[in-house]
């Protein structure tokens, strides 16, 4: 996208609320964002979705399905859907899904949903970018334990547990509200995330979700000084990451990295070089 | 960066299975493509709705209920109206040469018959989103 055109939308973005939905390979992301839209359109607001599935790292192509359990947003203005594809970018959404909320905020879109791509374990890049932060977890997924270790629990504002119509919901439930309670969890400032229980293929629970979204995003604007601190904290780490991505292209560059890569490879496989002596000599130009 | 091809993969009408054009979609894929899929039973309102929302470069469309003399003009039709003719449409399925050769007269790109490799389709694509750049250039 271009800078110039980002430059412009900056000082009009601030309006749209920005909900991530981020969860395990088929937990059910999609069909939960399409049922939150469906509601959010019968209230007669405009909502756009972003919704980033992995590129593949063997060809760089990528199959973007996420659309197909979206078909409210066809024949609809009010509801725009654009799919994204993470292209090597490792925290759970593209490195321009930011740039493209921000676009979609000053577009006028009342809440921008933010679907990130199956999370494992690092893919935590949606923190930065959403208000507020869905886990959607299913009864497949094991105990608390699991989650606790596969360290997502800490990025949830809302946990949903979704296929609540399938068997072993109800001891997940209780699972993470017990451990919760005896490790005191909590988000930052004392925020306890709550936890809903949904059917999204029959839009079961769906209003509990979004009344809890917006319970939390009403806690965000409550403590001023406290949002201020959020905010800084967020664009500081945004900041650093903008600035990472142009400095690395740039000392690539400068340091003709490209050119010497291949020659690098040769003299380290005829063992007159270890990588790690190559690293060190580089000179950034 | 170097610039992704976009294409949507669609498969409009009534009949039931998707399989022909999920062989397109992972073909696309292991070219390097961004493939958006959208699934079963969409029609041309959707299809087109779906193509701009997403800004792709090609409209894949495939066809076995021949019905493609109603679905591919009127896929044109739509996107003229909202000023999209710049998304390229491309098209398979069982369609005859006749009706291939007039719904090219009508601004479909390509159509690939049954059996066609995907190589050719791939093939195609590239061909086409490299001389439109030059043409931009
Ligand atoms: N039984 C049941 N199935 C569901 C429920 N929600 C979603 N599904 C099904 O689960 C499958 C995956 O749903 P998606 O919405 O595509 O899941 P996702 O998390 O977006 O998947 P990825 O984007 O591929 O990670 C689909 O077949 C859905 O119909 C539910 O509440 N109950
Ligand atoms: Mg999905």
């Amino acid at each position: 996208m271009g800078r110039e055109l980002l430059d412009l939308v900056f000082p009009r973005i601030g309006h749209a609320r920005r909900i991530g939905i981020t969860g395990p390979p088929g937990s059910g992301k999609s069909t939960l964002v399409h049922a939150v839209a469906m509601l959010l359109r019968r209230r007669g607001q405009r909502v756009a979705v972003l919704a980033v599935d992995p590129t593949s790292p063997f060809s760089g192509g990528a199959i973007l399905g996420d659309r197909v359990r979206m078909p409210g947003a066809a024949g609809d203005e009010g509801f725009f859907v654009r799919s994204m594809a993470s292209r090597g970018s490792l925290g759970g959404v593209a490195a321009t899904t930011h740039e493209a909320s921000e676009v979609l905020d000053a577009a006028g879109f009342d809440w921008i949903l933010i679907e990130t791509v199956g999370v494992g374990q690092s893919e935590l890049e949606i923190v930065e970018l959403a208000d507020t932060v869905v886990l959607v977890l299913v009864p497949e997924s094991g105990d608390a334990v699991q989650v606790m270790k596969a360290g997502i629990m800490e990025i949830a504002d809302v946990f949903v547990i979704n296929k609540y119509d399938r068997e072993g919901g109800d001891r997940l439930m209780r699972d993470i509200s017990v451990t919760m309670q005896i490790t005191q969890w909590s988000r930052p400032e004392g925020w306890v995330p709550p936890i809903c229980p949904t059917v999204a293929t029959s839009d079961e629970g769906i209003e509990q979700v979004l009344a809890e979204a917006e319970r939390h995003l009403a806690w965000l604007q409550e403590d001023r000084p406290r949002l201020e601190r959020f905010r800084a904290e967020k664009l500081r780490r945004r900041l650093q990451m903008l600035l990472s991505r142009i400095l690395l292209e740039r000392a690539w560059k400068a340091a003709q990295i490209d050119e010497q890569l291949d020659g690098a490879v040769e003299r380290i496989m005829a063992g007159d070089l270890s990588p790690y002596r190559w690293v060190a000599g580089i000179e950034l130009g | 960066m170097e610039e992704k091809i976009r294409v949507l993969v669609a498969k409009p009408g009534l009949d039931g299975h998707d399989r022909g054009a999920k062989v397109v979609a992972s073909a696309f894929r292991d070219a390097g493509f961004e493939v958006i899929y959208t699934g079963l039973h969409q029609t041309p309102e959707m299809i087109v709705d779906a193509a701009i929302q997403e800004d792709v470069d090609i409209l894949s469309i495939s066809v076995l209920s021949g019905a493609h003399m109603t679905i591919f003009p009127r896929v044109l039709e739509l996107l003229r109206a909202q000023g999209a003719e710049g998304i390229h449409v491309i098209g398979g399925g069982v369609i005859p040469r006749a009706d291939a050769r007039r719904l090219k007269e009508l601004g479909v790109g390509e159509i690939f018959g049954p059996g066609t490799p995907t190589s050719e389709g791939v093939a195609y694509v590239r061909k086409w989103v490299a001389a439109r750049h030059e043409t931009q250039a």
